[in-house]
């Protein structure tokens, strides 16, 4: 009986009808496309994305050049220079970070003491040429500057988990 | 000079401007069926598909031709240019060659000749030579295996194509296209030959290199199989070409089995002159609808393997189409329903 079977789903061609039948059904399907420039999906708080600098709210840069970033990136992408300042603060002179060998491991902003170097929310950062992702100090205060209020927010939510 | 005027002048200008009137639509039809497809298969795998050039997207398949225009044809430098060349432009002016017997409503035809189906069936044979061409001239593997699969494939089909279409001979008793289609005025070949229609779908589907049968392209093996080596204009002429002989083969599909221009029911206003003002409505309607399921079948099913291909060509389709062949001539005669 099972050659019968066989036989009849062959001829009358059942299963080819089932798969355009499923294929009908998801035409009219809502589409689960999120129109990406237009519309983007949610991002959690942890998101790791493009560096930023970060100052305190009195506009002194949070860095105190203890290094820790740069001894613990695993992909030797960070690079800081630092000398006393006038007023006998420790400041980085440099502050280097080479996007192209970055992994977004977010290992630098775990080790960072005083929550200066973070990855913010921002993935929108290509560039035409390579040497424009060689970010120095004054591009990261930039993006310090530009994306604080939602570091600080992102921060301040990821707060009680860690 | 008013004999030259009346005698030849005249004649090859309107026959021109009516080439014109089918090559314009045409072209438009096929640039918007290449637009359907990705919105079709979008739609079957949830996406949206184009819809930012233009309302919908609808300006795409101009912004793609304009795209390809601009760019720059590459032959390679171990390919024969001349053959590299004509080949696409032989396959897409074959792809519109064959319209000129297709008839749009009664007397609505470019070159109404009695043999119209067979001038179609050795125009649609004849693609093969393009294929071929591209992939020997190309000088590269993928090119080459990709025409080697295109011949044995096209060859293949062909044969059980041609019993179908003799079965449709047999009931319509013309190879007059026209005749062809006024001889379903009582009932649509598609009912009484199901079998047949979808013998015929399946081997138009292996004809014109469509998914499931789309082996010649493969793009996962081949790279795109016979056409890899092609860019710019000459990529978009195979291209142009693969969709006009789809749009051709549908053309035929609703002729020989769904009634060409005849309304589905008869009923006013379908009737008596008004005929005439839907005919076009309704061969344009039965066109888009196998169309439609050109691109339905390619969002379902997976690519053939070769073996099975030639299998189901050759030991099944064969075998059944003659056999069906057989039988619809014997009940055609002992019922005396044979056309004079």
């Amino acid at each position: 009986m099972a050659f019968l079977d066989r036989g009849a789903r062959a001829v009358l061609l059942s299963e080819l009808a089932a798969g355009l039948w499923l294929t009908l059904r998801h035409m009219f399907k809502t589409p689960v496309t999120v129109n990406y420039p237009y519309e983007k999906g949610p991002l959690s708080p942890r998101f790791r994305g493009e560096h930023a600098l970060r100052r305190y709210p009195n506009g002194e840069e949070r860095c105190i050049a203890c290094k820790l970033c740069e001894a613990v990136c695993p992909a030797l992408a960070i690079t800081i220079e630092a000398e006393p300042r006038e007023d006998g603060s420790r400041r980085t002179t440099r502050y280097d970070i080479d996007m192209t060998k970055c992994i977004y491991c977010g290992f630098c902003q775990e080790a960072c003491p005083v929550d200066a170097i973070v990855e913010g929310p921002n993935f929108e950062f290509a560039t035409e040429t390579r040497e424009e992702l060689f970010y120095d100090k004054a591009k990261l205060l930039t993006n310090g500057d530009r994306w604080e209020a939602e570091i600080a927010h992102n921060l301040a939510i990821d707060a009680p988990y860690r | 000079m008013a004999d030259f005027w009346q005698g030849y002048a005249l004649p090859v200008v309107i026959t021109v401007a009516e080439i014109v009137a089918i090559i314009v639509p045409l072209l438009v039809a096929i640039a918007y069926l290449t637009y359907a497809e990705r919105k079709v298969l979008a739609w079957a795998q949830l996406r949206k598909g184009p819809n930012v050039v233009g309302p919908f997207g609808l300006l795409q398949p101009i912004a793609d031709g304009a795209k390809l225009l601009f760019k720059e044809t590459v032959i390679p430098s171990g390919a024969n240019r001349v053959v590299f060349l004509a080949a696409p432009i032989l396959t897409f002016s074959l792809s519109l060659m064959a319209w000129a017997v297709i008839p749009f409503d009664k007397g609505v035809v470019l070159a109404n000749i009695n043999v119209g189906i067979l001038y179609l069936f050795a125009i649609s044979s004849l693609g093969v030579y393009g294929i071929v061409m591209a992939g020997w001239s190309s000088n590269s593997k993928y090119a080459f295996l990709g025409a080697l699969r295109s011949a044995a494939q096209m060859v293949s089909y062909e044969v059980s194509m041609g019993f179908v279409i003799v079965t449709v001979l047999l009931c319509a008793g013309s190879l007059n296209l026209t005749a062809i289609v006024e001889a379903q005025r009582t009932i649509w070949y598609a009912i009484p030959l199901l079998p047949m229609f979808v013998v015929f779908f399946i081997s138009v589907l292996a004809e014109t290199n469509r998914s499931p049968f789309d082996l010649p392209e493969g793009e996962s093996e081949l790279v795109a199989g016979f056409f890899v080596e092609y860019s710019a204009m000459s990529f978009a002429l195979f291209y142009l070409g693969e969709y006009g002989s789809m749009i051709l083969m549908s053309a035929m599909t609703s002729i020989l089995f769904l009634g060409g221009w005849l309304a589905p029911f008869n009923l006013e206003p379908f009737t008596g002159l008004a005929a005439h003002l839907w005919a076009g409505f309704w061969f344009a309607l039965k066109v888009a609808l196998v169309l439609f399921c050109f691109l339905w079948v390619r969002a379902t099913v997976p690519r053939f393997r070769y073996d099975q291909l030639m299998r189901l060509g050759w030991k099944v389709f064969l075998p059944f189409s003659l056999f069906w062949l057989v039988l619809t001539a014997g009940v055609l005669v002992t019922t005396g329903w044979l056309p004079k």
